[in-house]
């Protein structure tokens, strides 16, 4: 026991402590100061604004595909099944070059892309693609299995009580699955704010265009301005608790089903 | 609303859950389907509800082809065994529900909406419960609302798959005089599956004892109980002995022994014969058709039970009152007061 | 023309029309028509297609885009190999860390009860939704030139930073939670009894362990262990920042990858991809075999 908690305390909490101790180094003044810099803003505004859509996206897509795995028989779908957990066993720099390779102008998505006039690699858009490619299992694996065992006798109850398919669906199907959309959503975002490897390669890294911020951590290390990094550091380590703790609130709601008013 | 049922046959695979069933349910009635487990009980609920589809046959609703009608459009509330309830709405939503996805058109109004969950809320006694959620409620609350909800659409039958199954046995027999004052009340035809005879003979005013997908009998609980009509409804109903017998030249044989019964219009062949165990009755040895030892005796409340080991070497049970006292080593006499005996 | 009476006479029979609507009635209680239930699983197909399968297959075609020979020579460099090395080293040191620790943590956390436990479990969860970045960062303040040992450390002339122990550390906080994780809700599942029935019947502690509890888990530690292998050999970000990219001394494969990419020696970059992409699918296939392992396990004792 007590060997359990020096162990966690050692390589968890001290390097966590030493995070904020070096932040307080700096007055509140200076603290401002680094994170109302201009690139600064706009490095979080890229990676909050790009993760929170990637999110979006993968909350829908996953949903869709959670559905089709859940519900539907179709060839492949065991595979399909399977590959979902690639982005979470690929290495982000294995993902980061290939999704470069593909989306680059001339590569197998990128030309037809560019065809049509849309850049991806090298500009935002191609950041939002990196995040999309890793927040996806997060969302299929936290809603599938509870779509997988939601009581078939409730839709049926639904159909009985003269609900459409559609209403049954919209009140009562997507309703049961909410808290585990909203985990979903949750740890997706929170994984695609800090997602460093799979980014890089893709995003061009332009200061103020398409800069996330843990590059910009990274910039501001190797030119030794540890204030800045820490800075900027602290402010998405703050974010990533209350997601983390928003996260074991829904849960715990979602298994007591008493309305947190 | 009448519900006439015909020839209804359901496989699943190679199993046939129902193999051609008839049945006629008159308007008001409350009627228990009956059996074991894999009789198609539950499955004839389902086709009735539009939950399931049958193979082939027929059902109507006063005359009117069922089968033409999905779930939705039938109008028939149905109250499943674990309830499914809605577990993120309130008891008063989860009631409300049937009455808020009906089309713009006929839907009504929200204070119309809110006076007929109250009512409902009333009518099943739960009224305080509207703001509770599924999860806080008992087992016995929950199974009311579920009935308040299949109710709030004004169903034109009320179908109840093993309505007490998941309740303990206090609750369940509260529930189950509830249940028959509520019908008498509301007087829906109402049909409800269960497996345990008790629930079905004192709830139902006519009971369908079910066995492998076919009707055994339909009757009255008393009928069903005082009149089996074959060998597996009196095996199934009551508390019976089952006994192997022989006819022969128009008498009954047990083993090699020939017994004191009547065998008349009996076809020759094995046979089974049938007494309920209180309809056993004791007397000194040489008295009765059997004769045996006692080999074990229990009390029960009114009755003394006791093991007997008849002569030709079958052990029966038989239940006779307390004022005759048995001992274990007694040797007595048994006479059948009333008992059937089955070919087969 | 006669089909069009036949059509005709179908329709206006009032059975055959009965039973064409009872067919789409039975169809859509549980499930959607069929146009529907078409277009989702396309959606859900192609999505999974262009973002998932299309990134795996290009790692490949871009591996052997000059023939074999290229791509094996490529994976033949000293470089590459020294790569391959130090990150079968680190992954080894953070994976045997983790595994005891994990271990014990979850140990403590399924079969004792005390206060503060919630608390630790959102402990363990933490290296999970903390960016690798800010891993990487906190082991730079602890033991950077200007952190807080790193005066202590220079004195002494132990280097950890840039060198094989930053790789290591950093590692293995980032592949914390995988092992804890796996076996967190396994040992809470199966409670304490068989434990306490081992020690009524006289065995030690060490006993207990290790002929009830382990022989109980080691599925579970084998699943645990294998995705915090996988991570560790993958990790890019936090590896990234204490490693300082000393060519043939601290290149783990991943900083390798970029290395090589950044230099446009692309055949180079995606032969070692290649090699970690193949270890990501061999890690699926085992997971895939030992959830149905676990599976089976949890059917057991349920019944």
């Amino acid at each position: 026991m007590g060997l359990t908690l020096s162990w966690l305390s050692i390589i968890i909490l001290i390097p966590l402590a030493g995070l904020f101790l070096k932040s307080l180094e700096l007055s509140p003044e200076q603290f401002w100061n680094i994170l109302s810099s201009r690139r600064t803003l706009n490095a979080l505004r890229v990676s909050f604004g790009l993760a929170f859509a990637a999110a979006c996206v993968n909350l829908v897509m996953g949903s869709i595909i959670v559905w089709a795995l859940v519900r539907y028989r179709f060839p492949g779908r065991r595979i399909f099944d399977a590959i979902v957990d690639v982005p979470f066993a690929l290495p982000t720099a294995v993902a980061g070059v290939a999704l470069t390779a593909l989306f680059a102008e001339k590569g197998w998505l990128g030309a037809p892309l560019a065809a049509l006039g849309i850049k991806v690699a090298f500009t935002p858009v191609g950041i939002f693609v990196a995040m999309i490619f890793i927040g996806i299992p997060f969302v299929v694996r936290t809603v599938q299995p509870v779509l997988q065992d939601l009581d078939p006798e409730i839709e049926e109850a639904a159909g009985s009580l003269g609900a459409s398919r559609w209403q049954t669906i919209s009140r009562v199907i997507l309703p049961s699955l909410g808290p585990a959309l909203l985990t979903g959503l949750a740890l997706a975002f929170a994984r695609a704010v800090g997602e460093y490897g799979s980014v890089i390669f893709i995003a061009g890294n332009l200061p103020n265009v398409s800069e996330i911020a843990p590059l910009l951590i990274v910039i501001r290390l190797s030119e030794f301005r540890y204030a800045d990094a820490t800075a900027i550091a602290v402010v998405m380590l703050v974010v990533s608790f209350v997601v983390i703790f928003a996260v074991n609130r829904l849960q715990r709601w979602a298994q007591s089903r008493i309305p947190a008013r | 609303m009448t519900i006439e049922v015909r020839n209804l046959v359901k496989k699943f695979g190679s199993f046939a859950a129902l193999d051609g069933v008839d049945l006629k349910v008159d308007n008001g009635e409350l009627l228990a389907l009956l059996g074991p487990s894999g009789s198609g009980k539950t499955t004839l609920l389902r086709i009735i509800a539009g939950l399931d589809w049958p193979d082939s046959g027929e059902v109507s609703f006063n005359g009117e082809d069922a089968l033409a009608q999905g779930a939705r459009e039938r109008h028939v509330g149905f109250v499943f065994q674990h309830y499914a309830l809605f577990r993120h709405m309130t008891v008063f939503e989860n009631v409300a529900f049937g009455l808020r996805v009906q089309p713009r058109a006929v839907r009504k109004e929200e204070a119309a909406i809110r006076a007929r969950v109250k009512e409902l809320l009333d009518l099943v006694q739960l009224d305080w419960l509207a703001d509770r959620y599924p999860s806080q409620l008992s087992g016995g609350q929950r199974q009311r609302i579920a009935l308040a909800r299949a109710l709030a659409i004004e169903p034109r039958i009320l179908l109840l798959d093993e309505p007490f199954g998941a309740l303990d046995a206090k609750v369940r027999k509260e529930l189950r005089r509830w249940l028959r004052s509520l019908h008498h009340e509301i007087n829906v035809t109402s049909i409800f599956v269960t497996h345990d005879q008790e629930e079905a003979l004192e709830v139902a005013n006519r009971v369908v004892v079910m066995d492998k997908g076919r009707i055994e009998q339909i009757g009255s609980p008393d009928d069903v109980y005082e009149s089996p009509a074959t060998a597996f409804v009196h095996g199934f109903i009551g508390e019976s002995i089952e006994l192997p017998v022989q006819i022969a030249n128009g008498v009954v044989q047990l083993g090699d022994r020939p017994l004191q019964l009547a065998a008349d219009g009996l076809a020759p062949g094995a046979s089974k014969l049938f007494v309920r165990r209180h309809d056993m009755l004791v007397g000194p040895p040489g008295s009765g058709a059997f004769e045996g030892a006692v080999q074990h005796v229990r009390n029960f409340g009114p009755v003394q039970r006791a093991e007997v080991a008849l002569s030709g070497g079958e052990t029966i049970e038989i239940d006779a009152p307390r004022d005759r006292e048995l001992h274990v080593g007694d040797r007595i006499g048994l006479e059948p007061r009333r008992y059937r005996i089955f070919a087969g | 023309m006669t089909m069009q009476i036949a059509d005709s006479v179908s329709l206006s029979s009032p059975d055959a029309k009965a039973r064409a609507h009872a067919a789409a009635a039975r169809d859509n209680l549980r499930t959607e028509p069929r146009a529907v239930r078409i277009v989702i699983i396309t959606l859900a197909v192609l999505f999974l297609s262009v973002f998932v399968v299309l990134p795996l297959v290009v790692v490949f075609a871009q591996a052997f885009s000059k023939g074999i020979l290229a791509y094996l020579a490529a994976l033949a460099e000293p470089e590459a190999l020294a790569a391959i090395k130090l990150t079968l080293l680190v992954a080894a040191i953070s994976v045997g860390l983790n595994l005891v620790f994990g271990l014990v943590a979850a140990w403590a956390i399924a079969k004792f009860d005390f206060s503060g436990k919630t608390f630790l479990i959102t402990l363990i969860d933490l290296p999970f939704s903390v960016s690798p970045v800010i891993s990487g960062l906190v082991f730079v303040l602890l033991f950077g030139a200007q952190g807080y040992f790193g005066g202590w450390l220079r004195d002494h002339d132990i280097q950890i930073l840039f060198a094989v122990p930053g790789i290591a550390l950093a590692t293995t906080f980032v592949t914390f939670p995988f092992v804890a994780r796996a076996l967190i809700p396994l040992m809470q599942e199966q409670g304490t009894q068989e434990e306490e029935a081992a020690i009524s019947l006289g065995a030690s502690g060490l006993q207990t362990f290790f002929r009830v509890t382990l022989p109980n888990i080691k599925w579970g530690v084998l699943y645990g262990v294998l995705l915090c292998n996988a991570r560790a050999m993958g990790e890019f970000g936090a590896v990234s920042v204490v490693s300082g990219h000393i060519r043939g001394e601290t290149n783990t494969m991943p900083l390798l990858v970029e290395i090589l990419y950044n230099e446009y020696q692309f055949v180079a970059a995606f032969a070692i991809a290649s090699l970690l992409a193949m270890l990501a699918l061999i890690t699926l296939i085992a997971k895939t075999v030992l959830e149905r392992h676990l599976d089976e396990g949890q059917d057991a004792s349920d019944h």
